[in-house]
């Protein structure tokens, strides 16, 4: 599952964006973010301004991981959408293929059923980017056609000097 | 593993912090944050128990600064140590880039070093890991306690493979940096290997 770095490219970042961005105005949520299931945040949209997202994105790959080893147990795969409802805000988290959750933060402005419908149609299309950009990290897979492939001790030195 | 972003120009990586309960772990990451200049680090999380004993995971994001025009970004993890949470500790390995082995130095706890590096193997393999192809060092922690074991027998039944070792004192912040510079190392050389 993680057997590959996940690269992502300009491009590519634009079209998840895309996507999430979309889904923030159909689903009339407060905030989407897409986080790794080793817990990185990967892309956000909507207008939750100055909330933590790294503690956001790392808390919910633990939260996922969890129910997943919860899962297990009981015999099931993974369970694919959670719902967590609060007083004034709710979360809404669905797998997306096997390494990317998605987490929408919705109030009163929307509704469970809008936001897992919308989730629906903009799951399906972050999953095919996501499947494509697996495809293009195996296909580069061993070229040394990379920023870092040129790191000297120097350079990570350098890093720690102050 | 890694996430590599080319359109926020971010490196992003995920070190875990493993061993046997009680050793140091969270005191680790504490003086990480206590010492780290408040702009390059975030919130540190810890999911702990009403008694101070890790229930899921601690965990800090920090920034160490530029490489190559890129913003390298490290997650610092611990596991929770005590035995009956390894479920928690397995999940916690997911997606890891480096492994820091907290070992401690006291005499009484070597059998728990070696069960829980043996817990480690165990984990990592049921993750498709293996720690000969992840960055990975090891922390002889407490080697100011009088009856911390002496340092060739650590080493001989903790280290047979003669990964990177320091020796700390975690609670005085001595060997922790050292050790997190070390894997820190140790995770970008493995990216220069990779080749993106």
């Amino acid at each position: 599952m993680f057997d590959t770095q996940l690269v992502m490219l300009e491009d590519d970042y634009q079209k998840v964006s895309a996507v999430i961005e979309r889904l923030v105005r159909d689903a009339n949520a407060k905030g989407v973010f897409l986080v790794d299931k080793s817990g990185q945040l990967v892309a956000e949209a909507g207008n939750m301004v100055g909330i933590d997202t790294t503690s956001l994105a790392s808390l919910t790959a633990g939260c996922i991981a969890a129910t997943g080893g919860l899962a297990k147990i009981v015999g099931e795969e993974e369970f694919p959408i959670h719902f967590h409802q609060g007083q004034r805000d709710n979360l809404h988290i669905t797998l997306i293929g096997s390494r990317m959750i998605l987490v929408v933060v919705f109030g009163e402005q929307s509704s469970l059923g809008l936001v897992r419908l919308r989730v629906k149609k903009a799951g399906t299309e972050l999953a095919k980017i996501f499947e494509e950009i697996k495809k293009k990290a195996e296909a580069n897979a061993g070229s040394a056609d990379s920023p870092f492939s040129e790191i000297t001790d120097e350079d990570i030195d350098n890093l720690f000097s102050d | 593993m890694s996430f590599i972003n080319y359109s926020s120009r971010e490196i992003n990586c995920k070190i875990v912090y493993y061993g046997p309960g009680l050793c140091g772990k969270t005191t680790n990451l504490q003086h990480i944050y206590s010492k780290t200049n408040p702009d390059l680090k975030g919130k540190m999380i810890s999911l702990a128990t009403e008694t101070e004993r890790t229930l899921f995971f601690d965990f800090l994001p920090l920034n160490l600064g530029q490489i190559r025009g890129f913003k390298t970004r490290f997650h610092l993890y611990t596991v929770p140590g005590q035995v009956f949470y390894d479920a928690s500790r397995k999940l916690i390995l997911k997606g890891v880039d480096g492994v820091v082995f907290v070992a401690d130095s006291q005499i009484e706890r070597m059998e728990a070093n070696l069960e829980s590096l043996d817990n480690l193997h165990i984990n990592l393999k049921d993750q498709g890991y293996d720690l000969k192809n992840i960055a990975y060092v090891v922390q002889l922690n407490k080697r100011d306690l009088p009856n911390s074991a002496p340092l060739d027998e650590l080493t001989a039944s903790l280290n047979p493979t003669s990964v990177p070792q320091f020796e700390a004192c975690a609670n005085t912040g001595q060997g922790v940096f050292e050790t997190l510079k070390a894997v820190a190392k140790g995770v970008l050389s493995n990216l220069n290997k990779a080749g993106g």
